[in-house]
């Protein structure tokens, strides 16, 4: 026969592991829970650490002021990282002509446009785009981007900072388009049908009451999108060289904080060389221009949300 | 008195639909735009690498030799990469967001928590990629193993599983959890035998998703030290190994001509181990949408 409610309740009541468990879990689950806790905290102090080690071999003021990257020089090395920020800046800004733009928009025509079936078909192809792998826009960019633009302009060499630029800001039109497009979508329908009831054509309300409404959620998506292009590693890797320079050249070869990551990464710098300790100290440049892009983001879409 | 002059409104009319006409096919064109970039790309990989595609590709080793390169050890490579990539990052990425959501108090600690776990969402991968060169690679002295790049590799995509699985715990009935608080379960009765089961779904979706991001990944397996000719498979975690992305790479930046061509081979193996985790994930998906 099988045992009754009153038998099994009184049975469960008997088990002290049950309590135990109740206890337990939650512990484990916080220790798990703080694991992502620590990796920001690893992060952070090894970039530190490592970074500190380099600035007793090189002066932190050459470092911040130099207009010189020439570590590799055996007598003269010279470690001047604004060589390599002005290599990240050209291409941030190259991908983010292209990028804003079309990005903006698509985010338009999506949310204040198209019709749902529509929507259905370019959003999934949006989302592929996103998830292409950034080793094969690199590809992309030396492989079929590069050609084409030398075809047009001769004097554009094979490692270029515009291929590159135009690249990554391909990458980056799908964040862009779709964070807008969240922000235009969360904009009230009333206020819309408000205006289009008042005579405006779909453009007007765009233009004049869409985009204001969602004006704190575009901003963020490019700063965030700023943010993604400036970390940018396989693609510069692959199509814009290896030539630190220190000039407003976008023709030829260039650097970029990542790049010479990777350069330095795939050589064999030794362990404890001053080349090998460089890529820290570039590496929390690096992170203090993404961080201060996110947090930026995240103040632009907090302090100037139209709530409604 | 009259509130509208309709002359004006007449004279402007034209142009006001003429800008709206307009406009629109602006905004249509720049979407089009995008999608076309996506398909000369995927156009321009298919028709250089078709070619280079045979069975020999893929049970090929790397080799000196256009022709005869395939990418054996790389595919196999990646494969273990996921064996470690996977359980980690779910386990890790699952217990947190079952913290966050169910049992974390309103107070500092969790609001620090969670804006850590979205800081950490915008931190570049190569940056992840020193500091598991730094803890794993040295610290820990797994040197260039599948296993200190599995574990590089479970961080940087653990805020993307962390949130999804977040979601999909939220979207889960309220109903649910009281009936089974109802009938006397405890809390973590609940969360294992109601709560997960029902969002496993758009738990598996999510990580599905995170982990096709992990395996094209390239930044942070160079920084470690992944080498790219290897002429062996590995047989445990602690062997060194490559991947599909570092082979791409290695092969992407070669100068000769016909080793494009294989790269876009790679390239379309890659493609097609990611389309098959995508399609997965959208079956999940839609077979276990809304069923509340």
């Amino acid at each position: 026969m099988r045992p009754s409610v009153q038998e099994m309740i009184a049975q469960s009541r008997g088990k002290r592991n049950k309590k135990v468990i109740e206890k337990i879990i939650p512990i484990i689950l916080f220790l798990i829970a703080s694991v992502s806790v620590l990796t920001s905290i690893g992060i952070v102090l090894t970039l530190i650490f490592e970074t500190i080690t380099f600035f007793t071999r090189v002066p932190f003021f050459d470092f911040i002021t130099g207009t010189t990257w020439l570590p590799f020089s055996n007598n003269e090395a010279q470690f001047g990282i604004w060589p390599l920020i002005i290599g990240t800046l050209k291409i941030t800004v190259i991908a983010i002509i292209v990028a804003v733009p079309i990005g903006i928009s698509a985010a338009i025509y999506l949310s204040e446009y198209a019709s749902e079936n529509v929507r259905r078909v370019i959003k999934p192809v949006l989302e592929v785009l996103a998830g292409v792998p950034t080793i094969v826009y690199g590809f992309f960019a030396l492989t079929f981007v590069t050609p084409v633009l030398q075809a047009v302009f001769p004097e554009i060499k094979i490692f270029n900072a515009i291929s590159p630029g135009i690249v990554v800001g391909i990458m980056i039109i799908p964040m862009i388009a779709s964070l807008s497009e969240d922000a235009m979508s969360s904009v009230p329908k009333s206020i819309r049908e408000g205006a289009l009831a008042m005579g405006s054509t779909k453009f007007e309300v765009a233009w004049k009451i869409t985009i204001p409404a969602a004006l704190s959620g575009i901003v963020a998506s490019i700063v965030l999108a700023i943010s993604r292009a400036i970390g940018e590693t396989m693609i510069v890797s692959l199509a814009a060289g290896s030539t630190p320079r220190f000039d407003g050249d976008f023709t030829g070869s260039i650097q970029t904080m990542t790049a010479y990551i990777v350069q330095v990464s795939k050589g064999d710098a030794g362990y404890g060389t001053t080349i090998y300790y460089s890529i820290y100290a570039v590496g929390f440049t690096l992170f203090l221009f993404t961080m201060a892009m996110n947090i930026l983001a995240s103040y632009v879409s907090k302090r100037f949300r139209e709530e409604y | 008195m009259r509130y509208i002059e309709q002359q004006t409104v007449v004279k402007r009319m034209n142009g006001r639909l003429i800008a709206n006409a307009i406009f629109k096919y602006i905004f249509l064109a720049a979407t089009l735009l995008a999608l076309l970039a996506l398909v000369i790309l995927l156009y321009r990989i298919v028709s250089q690498g078709a070619g280079n595609l045979s069975i020999d590709f893929l049970t090929n080793f790397a080799s000196r030799f256009p022709d005869q390169a395939g990418i054996k050890a790389a595919l196999v490579g990646s494969l273990w990469l996921m064996m470690v990539v996977a359980p980690t990052s779910i386990i890790l990425g699952v217990g947190s967001a079952i913290y966050l959501e169910e049992y974390a108090k309103q107070n500092r600690i969790t609001s620090f928590i969670r804006m850590n776990i979205s800081n950490l969402a915008g931190v570049p991968s190569v940056v992840f990629g020193l500091l598991g060169l730094t803890i794993f690679v040295r610290a820990m002295a797994l040197g260039n193993s599948i296993l200190a790049a599995g574990f590089t590799m479970s961080l940087l995509i653990l805020p993307v599983i962390i949130v999804a699985a977040q979601e999909a715990i939220r979207a889960v009935p309220g109903e649910l959890r009281d009936a089974s608080y109802g009938m006397g379960a405890t809390k973590w009765q609940t969360i294992v035998n109601i709560i997960l089961p029902a969002a496993i779904p758009g738990i598996l979706t999510g990580s599905i998703l995170a982990l096709s991001r992990a395996i094209g990944e390239t930044a942070p397996l160079i920084v470690i030290g992944v080498p790219v000719i290897i002429q062996f498979l590995p047989e445990g975690v602690m062997d060194t190994f490559t991947a599909l992305p570092m082979q791409i790479y290695d092969w992407s930046s070669r100068p000769q001509q016909e080793f494009q061509a294989v790269a876009a081979a790679g390239i379309i193996v890659l493609m097609a181990v990611l389309l098959s985790m995508n399609s997965i994930a959208v079956i999940i998906r839609n077979k276990f949408d809304k069923r509340y």
